[in-house]
């Protein structure tokens, strides 16, 4: 059943029809996919979403495609995992993790928007699809275009590490590497987006590939056993996840498939580029952009599209926002594979990071459910903790010398 | 070409008449969509439509005069 009612500008209100476009030619303001959810009345029930297989696509009703998606099938429906490992270093009653770390196929919670910008472009037609990334976004458009059979482009920085261009390039994607200041990159991939007749996932096909984040917000409330956390905190890159993980709560609650449990959502920053975090604790609604410095790149927007509407969630829902430093960062990344067995990306060490100042401060309290989405896998973004983990001690292949380091760490040979 | 741009201005800049400005040094049409001026910054949506070089002169001038100049999509990088 198909329920997708038109594109409306989150500004002015106009609306569109279904397009392949992402601003309002009035004022320029985002357009923003919706929906008739009464269509739904009496047919989407916890029932039905239970009946079907465990991927993100058990909620496609509120996802913008017709039909059965024709790209990343099997994508979504990541691990909610009870930290209790955590809950007790943190001093917390009740934590989850959401572990986007796994998401199929690429790691990283883009294969949800990108499967769904890339199901969205084949009905439109597209044979090209295009984006321009720094990491994750970047792997998850070619693998997901490859696995499609759909050509790809992906624009970089020319001065990106190796390691990144590789985790785009194995899936065979024309890779274009830009000279210049971030700026002037972004302002080409804007032009190219607007010249060439292109699937621009983040551009022109922005309204449908922001409404996969919704999905990460769906499961999170069935995992949950139909029910809303008290507190789900999110990284902030563009501020869209944010905004989409509230549509996602406001959309069960008015379909029925759950209870409003007031929930507050929290934003996560490095403080390299925190302009969400900085207007929040501002008390201002303008997000003044910034140049990013981080060691968390995959959060690295200094002048975030959904910024505004980020701020707003979180004051409107009665949340926060915070920022870590980079040593933070990486004390929470191994606070987290520590206690919890989770490798998770330099995104993850800011959301953490976070939530244990949020705790600290007593912006989160420790008494009531609190969710932390992790959005990405550490296997990503080594660089950042390889200073930071043990180093082996190396022994000769002895049993003596084996038996002297046993000891010396309080082991004892067992007979 | 038509260039669809947002222009923050920051204290320095925002009692400047610099869009009045920009139609006077360049033979461009300006057309401005959106507006908002508070807390110490100023942002506004703008259309430039003229020759895609003179486009180009119009928007290097901006960003000479202190002015931000971004797409309308702001950071199209993502991680």
């Amino acid at each position: 059943m198909n329920i997708v009612r038109a594109l409306k500008c989150r500004e002015c209100g106009q609306e569109y029809d279904i397009q392949p476009t992402h601003v309002c030619e009035f004022c320029f303001g985002p357009l923003e996919v919706v929906y008739d959810y009464e269509k739904l009345d009496g047919y989407f029930t916890r029932e039905l979403i239970e009946s079907r297989p465990q991927t993100m696509w058990r909620y496609k009703e509120l996802l913008p495609i017709e039909g059965e998606p024709s790209v990343g099938a099997q994508n979504g429906f990541t691990p909610l995992v009870r930290a209790k490992n955590l809950e007790k270093a943190l001093g917390v009653s009740e934590l989850y993790i959401k572990n986007d770390s796994v998401c199929y196929p690429t790691l990283s919670f883009k294969d949800r928007v990108v499967s769904v910008a890339l199901s969205k472009a084949v009905e439109f037609g597209f044979k090209t699809v295009a984006c321009a990334s720094t990491g994750n976004l970047a792997g998850s458009v070619a693998a997901n275009a490859a696995a499609a059979g759909l050509e790809s482009y992906v624009f970089i920085p020319h001065d990106l590490e190796q390691g990144k261009v590789l985790g785009a390039g194995i899936f065979g994607t024309r890779i274009i590497g830009i000279k210049g200041k971030y700026d002037d990159v972004n302002r080409l991939c804007s032009e190219v987006a607007g010249k060439y007749g292109w699937a621009f996932v983040n551009v022109n096909v922005r309204p449908f590939y922001a409404e996969g984040s919704k999905s990460l917000g769906y499961e999170m409330m069935e995992q949950l056993g139909w029910k809303a956390p008290k507190h789900v905190v999110v990284p902030m890159a563009s501020g869209s996840l944010c905004t989409k993980v509230h549509k996602s709560i406001k959309e069960f609650i008015k379909l029925g498939l759950i209870e409003d449990n007031g929930t507050a959502v929290y934003g996560a920053q490095a403080t390299g580029c925190s302009p969400i975090a900085k207007s929040v604790k501002d008390g201002t609604d303008l997000i003044h952009p910034v140049i990013a410095d981080t060691v968390a790149k995959s959060l690295a927007i200094g002048n975030p599209a959904d910024g505004f509407y980020a701020n707003r969630v979180i004051n409107e829902t009665g949340g926060w926002a915070e920022d870590v430093s980079d040593q933070e960062v990486i004390d929470a990344m191994k606070l987290l594979a520590e206690t919890e067995g989770i490798f998770a990306e330099t995104a993850g060490g800011v959301t953490l990071g976070c939530a244990k100042k949020m705790i600290e401060s007593g912006k989160l309290p420790r008494d009531e459910s609190i969710v932390l989405c992790i959005t990405g896998n550490g296997l990503k973004t080594q660089e950042a903790v390889l200073d930071a983990i043990n180093k082996p001690r190396i022994i000769d292949a002895s049993l003596k010398d084996f038996d002297a380091l046993a000891e010396a760490d309080g082991f004892q040979a067992a007979a | 070409m038509k260039l669809r741009v947002y222009l923050t201005f920051d204290e320095s800049t925002v009692r400047e008449p610099l869009i009045w400005k920009l139609g006077k040094e360049f033979n461009v049409v300006t057309n401005i969509r959106t507006a908002e001026v508070k807390n110490h910054m100023g942002l506004v949506g703008l259309e430039i439509d003229g020759e895609s070089d003179v486009v180009e002169a119009a928007t290097a001038w901006l960003a000479d005069q202190g002015v931000k100049v971004a797409p309308i999509e702001q950071d199209v990088i993502e991680g």
